[in-house]
Parts: structure tokens; sequence; C-alpha cells
């Protein structure tokens, strides 16, 4: 399901360009996104993952232009359906936001507002981005709690946050990132605060809305079973770069990259047992002075002299997909023999 | 409830153990006569068997940390009896029973206390339970940190100096100082980066053969806990619905909302293109536990209730040939699986 050329005219829905996002500290200049690029096809779903620090949610917050006041973007283009968001102003954003592109946060109690009726919550947007009347807002409203599935609307739509459940206040933001029919919905870790059952639920949804309304995703997580669930393209993040990309199942069943591998033997898989599993060695880099080379060369078992010393951006490989490793062949052993296929 | 095992191998045992919070203003609940409760625990029979790992697993709010708090002593039960080695434990442990039962809580970075170094903090416990003479205290708490993979450093230093994983390694470390015989860990994992789940699971696991712990690992994940355990029980709404040895339970659930925690599991071999047309595994959210469903718990969400259902509660039972698999359906064995 790559989905190109369902809707409007070709080329990627978001293009990201040599991103960087440096902020400021006492401790130095973090440089938390450094220089990352990919692009998201109309309709698709893009898995960002990584370890918590790799970058991925400054990420998603350059693209939204809502990073902390300390980071900034210092170079770097971020193509929004042909428009670069970059030099944009706050109040050129604000038509965007919400508008075209709307995000999913990962703590819906504290995303949403305490003290208003989620109905106006939802109602807000069309209100403002398309000029909605009160009385057609609040159907727009009903309409989008029907197709996220929350029962009995007409009751709930004067309902407070704090009425609702962990899965029910999911489905409050994702009726009110969709609420004025966006291209793009970025999503940070929207399910890793929800139990198992409501996160198929909430997947399914997204899944769905990918498919019949278009809408592109990019997803961030750290879960590598949920992006193989719900992407079709994966990104994988390491220390504000990004080591490899290519479509879901190549990567995720054959990686390319050691830490892409160590991520998925260091995983408990519920189909595949592993006698034990296999931590990834040490601590992810430091963001203010990063390793010379290779960011993971220090944790990385098939590093050789080469890597502490050349860059590694990232390179094409055939059948589409891209990785940092300069000795990714030597990988494949390694993935045959631990992950055999039931 | 049938005997599960022979008593010789049984570490712990619960029978019919009831928590309830009750709810609402107390001057209410007097002025009407009545005082609302919500049945955390439900009446939960569970055996732990000496050595092995079991699993508790369950959505948030079916009352697994609750039972782990009262079968650690550290909450008081309604009712139900916990046995240790055949001995009832009272209502009000001694300091003997205590520790027997140890706990590492899911979130490291509150479990511990700031104010005190890993030394002092491990020290204590030693003092207070007179685990090892004072004179080798020392010694003995660089021999823990050194069995949980810290260094003697750690000993003089604060929580904040470390690691989420380090700290989880602290809080086992502590757990482990009373020498129990069972440890119940609540979500270790949970609260951690992926890469460094798996050095505590695989912690865990040594920590059980070298030293011979019966473990209660308390988790939503499954595929965690199929990594790690060799017994589940799965819990829903305050009540234990199916025990099975853990390859069974993964390869022949018998109850369907064993059926469909498994199948709501993404999977890294899954099938995107798939996922959006079938229907979500199980359909709703979990009821109140304030509002407990009358007969079978689970009907409300279950796509094989029937009018049986609404009536009779199903009791934990075994099916015919399966000592060791037990489930709470009507139909957990009548009917073909899956």
């Amino acid at each position: 399901m790559s989905g190109e050329g369902l809707t409007g005219p070709a080329g990627p829905m978001l293009a990201v360009d040599d991103l960087r996002v440096q902020i400021s500290t006492r401790r130095g200049v973090v440089r938390a996104v450094d220089g990352i690029s990919f692009d998201v096809a109309r309709g698709e779903a893009l898995g960002l993952v990584g370890e918590s620090g790799s970058g991925k949610s400054m990420t998603l917050r350059a693209i939204l232009g809502v990073l902390p006041p300390e980071a900034k973007v210092t170079s770097g283009q971020i193509q929004l359906d042909g428009t670069d968001l970059v030099p944009l102003s706050q109040s050129d954003l604000n038509k965007i936001r919400g508008r075209k592109i709307s995000m999913i946060f990962q703590e819906p109690m504290s995303a949403l507002n305490p003290v208003m009726r989620v109905g106006y919550q939802i109602a807000e947007g069309p209100r403002i981005h398309l000029g909605y009347s009160r009385a057609k807002a609040a159907e727009r409203a009903l309409e989008l709690m029907r197709r996220v599935g929350i029962p009995d609307p007409e009751r709930r739509f004067r309902a407070f946050p704090h009425e609702f459940s962990g899965g029910m206040r999911q489905r409050v933001m994702i009726a009110i990132a969709l609420s004025c029919d966006p291209e793009i919905i970025l999503c940070d870790e929207p399910t890793t605060a929800l139990d198992v059952t409501i996160q198929d639920q909430i997947l399914r949804l997204l899944a769905r809305l990918c498919r019949d309304f278009g809408v592109s995703l990019v997803f961030v997580t750290h879960d590598l079973p949920v992006v193989a669930q719900l992407c079709q393209q994966v990104a994988v993040m390491y220390g504000g770069q990004l080591v490899e990309r290519g479509a879901v199942h190549d990567v995720l069943l054959n990686p390319k990259h050691p830490y892409t591998l160590g991520l998925v033997k260091s995983a408990p898989d519920v189909e595949v047992v592993l006698e034990s599993l296999v931590p990834i060695p040490g601590s992810p880099p430091s963001l203010v002075n990063p390793p010379p080379g290779c960011r993971f060369h220090p944790r990385c078992a098939f590093a050789e002299e080469d890597c502490k010393v050349l860059s590694t951006p990232l390179r094409r490989l055939p059948g589409g997909r891209s990785t940092a490793c300069l000795h990714y062949e030597r990988l494949e052993e390694a993935a045959v023999t631990d992950r055999t296929e039931v | 409830m049938t005997a599960q095992a022979d008593l010789a191998e049984t570490q712990l045992s619960v029978r019919d153990m009831t928590v309830l919070f009750p709810v609402g203003s107390k001057l209410a609940a007097r002025a009407k006569h009545e005082q609302r409760f919500l049945r955390a625990v439900d009446g939960v029979d569970l055996e732990l068997r000496k050595g092995e790992a079991l699993a508790l697993v369950g959505e948030s709010g079916s009352g697994k940390s609750t039972f782990a708090l009262a079968l650690a002593g550290l909450r008081a039960a309604n009712s139900g009896q916990v046995t240790f080695r055949g001995k009832v434990l009272p209502k009000h442990r001694s300091k003997i029973d205590q520790r027997r039962i140890q706990m590492v809580f899911q979130d490291p970075y509150s479990s511990l206390n700031p104010r005190l170094t890993v030394g002092s903090m491990l020290r204590e416990l030693i003092r207070v339970h007179n685990v090892v003479p004072a004179n080798q205290a020392d010694a003995y708490c660089r021999e823990l940190l050194r069995l949980v993979g810290l260094g003697e450093d750690a000993m003089k230093a604060y929580p904040r100096q470390f690691s989420g994983g380090q700290r989880q390694r602290v809080a086992i470390a502590r757990a482990l100082v009373l020498k129990p015989e069972v440890l119940v860990a609540d979500e270790p994992v949970s609260a951690l980066d992926v890469s460094v789940q798996a050095t505590i699971l695989n912690l865990l696991a040594e920590l059980r053969t070298e030293l011979g712990l019966s473990l209660l690992l308390i988790s939503h994940n499954l595929a965690v806990v199929r990594h790690l355990c060799d017994r589940v029980a799965v819990m829903y709404l305050g009540r234990i619905v199916e025990v099975a040895p853990a390859e069974q339970l993964f390869s022949d659930p018998r109850h369907p909302y064993t059926r469909g925690l498994l199948a709501a599991i993404p999977r890294l071999s899954a099938d995107s293109a798939r996922e959006a047309d079938g229907g979500p595994a199980v359909t709703g959210d979990p009821p109140s536990a304030l509002r407990i469903p009358a007969g079978c718990r689970f009907r409300t969400r279950c796509p094989i209730a029937q009018a049986r259902c609404e009536l009779d509660d199903p009791a934990l039972a075994a099916g015919p040939g399966s000592a060791g698999h037990l489930a709470a359906c009507h139909f957990a064995f009548t009917e073909k699986g899956d």
C-alpha cells in the first residue's frame, strides 16, 4: 500500500531535507536533530523509531513549529505539500496547523483542556479554520465523534475529558486532529499509555483513516511491533540521525544496520521466543559531543577501524531502502541465524 | 478450584482474596446505611510453586497491582488467606514473614528514596531486619550489588546518579537484601527504554535460577511474559479468568478474553494491509470495577456471550484432561478452540 497518486498531484506530502535542530543548554549546544531527511507519500504511514533522546519528538515538534524556546531549526527544509515551513512566521503557521497538519500526543489527559467540554474542543478547529457557524461546527464534532468510535456522541458531546477513559480520550484527540480534514497527522507515541486491547482499537482506527481518507501519518514510537502493524515505511533514528530507512517488513525482518538489529533482538516478540534477549550494550551517545565517525560505533559489535573516522550518511541500497552502516553486508549472517521464521 | 499441584511444591497460595476500596463520602454512606465499594480484587485464587515464574497479566484497572500489594502484605485484604509453605500468614505479618515476599515496583524514579545513598538504603533494611551482623553489612551490600550488575561505587551514590535501568537494578537489590523466597515484580520494565528492558528481564531470569526464587511477574506486556514465565494467569476486573502453562496459554487460549488479548498484540511480522479490515480483537472498554456486570464479568465485551452468561458466573475450572489449564468460561472447554 504505497498510496501514490490516490489523491491530488504527485510528489510527497511531506519532505524533510537535511533538518537540523540545536538546543542551547548550559552544557553546550545539543544537536538534537542532526541532518535528517525523509519524505512521506500521500496516504502513507511512516514510523519514526528510536530510543528516548534520539531526537524523534524534536523532529515532530520542528515540523509543527512548536519547538521549546531554547531550541532552533538551524538548517534544512520542511516541505509540506511543496511549501517550506521553516521560514514561515507563527501567524502563517497558525493557518496551516490544525488545518493541513495536526498532531496527536502521547498523554491525552494533558493535551486536552480539562475545563472545556470535549464537543467544543473538537468543534473549535472547524470554527477557526473553516469559518463554521456554532451549529455547523457542533454537527461536525458529532460526526467526528461517531467516526472515531465514541459511543453515544450526543450525550458525550457535553462531557469533560476526565469523564472519559484513556482510550476514549485518545479518540477525542484523534477527532480533534481530524476536525479540519488535515492531509497529514503527526503522532507522538499515541498508544504508549494505552492497554493492548485499546491500543489495537486505536491502531485499527488510524490505519482505516490512512486507507479511506488518504491521510498521511508520521508515527513516532519505540515499539517496533506497533510500527509493523500500522506503517508501510520506517525510519530508524539514533543520536539525532537516521541510520536506516525503508519498507517496514524489509527493515524489521532483515535489518541492514546493527542498531536496528539490536532493537529487534532486544524487544521480546510474542511469536518468536528467543533463548535470551540480547540487550544493546552501552548507552546512547552524548548529543553535545557525539562520537566521531559512526555514532553507533562504540556500541556496535560489527565496528571496524574505519567506522571510528568516516562519516556515515544514509546510502541508497537496492530495493528502495537506505542504511548508514558502512559494513551492512556483515549483518546478513547474524540476522539469518538468529531470527528464524516460524 | 481443583488442586493443581501437590502441596509439597506449592510455595505460596492465595485463597479467595478480596480487596475493596470504599468510594463516595463516608457521611452519605452512613446516612443511607450503605457503603459503595470498588471491587479491585474480587475473589482471587492463585498458587505459586517453588522456583517458578508466574505471570499475572491483564489490562490496567484489572486489579493486578492491588493484588500484588495485598500479597506482599503492603495493603490489607478484606478477605482471603495467604498461605506460605503450608502456614497461613496472619493479617499483621511478623518480620520474618514480611521478609519472605519482596517487591520491585514499576517506576524506579519514584520508588527509591532520593535522599538516601544506595548503601544507606540497603544498610537500613539490614539493620531493621537483622539480616547479617553489623560488621558484615558492607560486604553483604557489595556482594548484592555485584549480583545485580552494579559496581561497588554504587554504594555511595544517590538514585539520581543512575540511569533508569541502573535504578531498577538498585530496586531489585533492595528487594533481595532480605533474602526473600518470593519476588513480586510489578511491571518492572514498562518505565524503561526498549534496549534497557532486555537487560532487566535477563537479570530477573538469572536471579531466579541462581537464587531459586519464585517470581510473580505482573505485566501488561504479553511478549515479556512469554519470554520469562512458566505459567500465566490472566486477570480481568478483579478475577482470574484463565491460568495455564505459558506455552499452552499462547498456543491454545481457552477464555475469549485471553484470545482477544493475544490477538490484540502487535507483531513484528504483521501485515499492515490486513489490519484495517478486521474488527478489533476486543471491542469496547472494560466496565468500571464499581459496576461489575452480573453473571460472567466479561460478557459485555465477549464475542461468544449467550443468555446463560448473564445469569451464571462461571467458576475457574479445569478442562477435561488438562488439570493445569483452568478457565472461567462456560464454553472454555466445550466449544472448539479457534
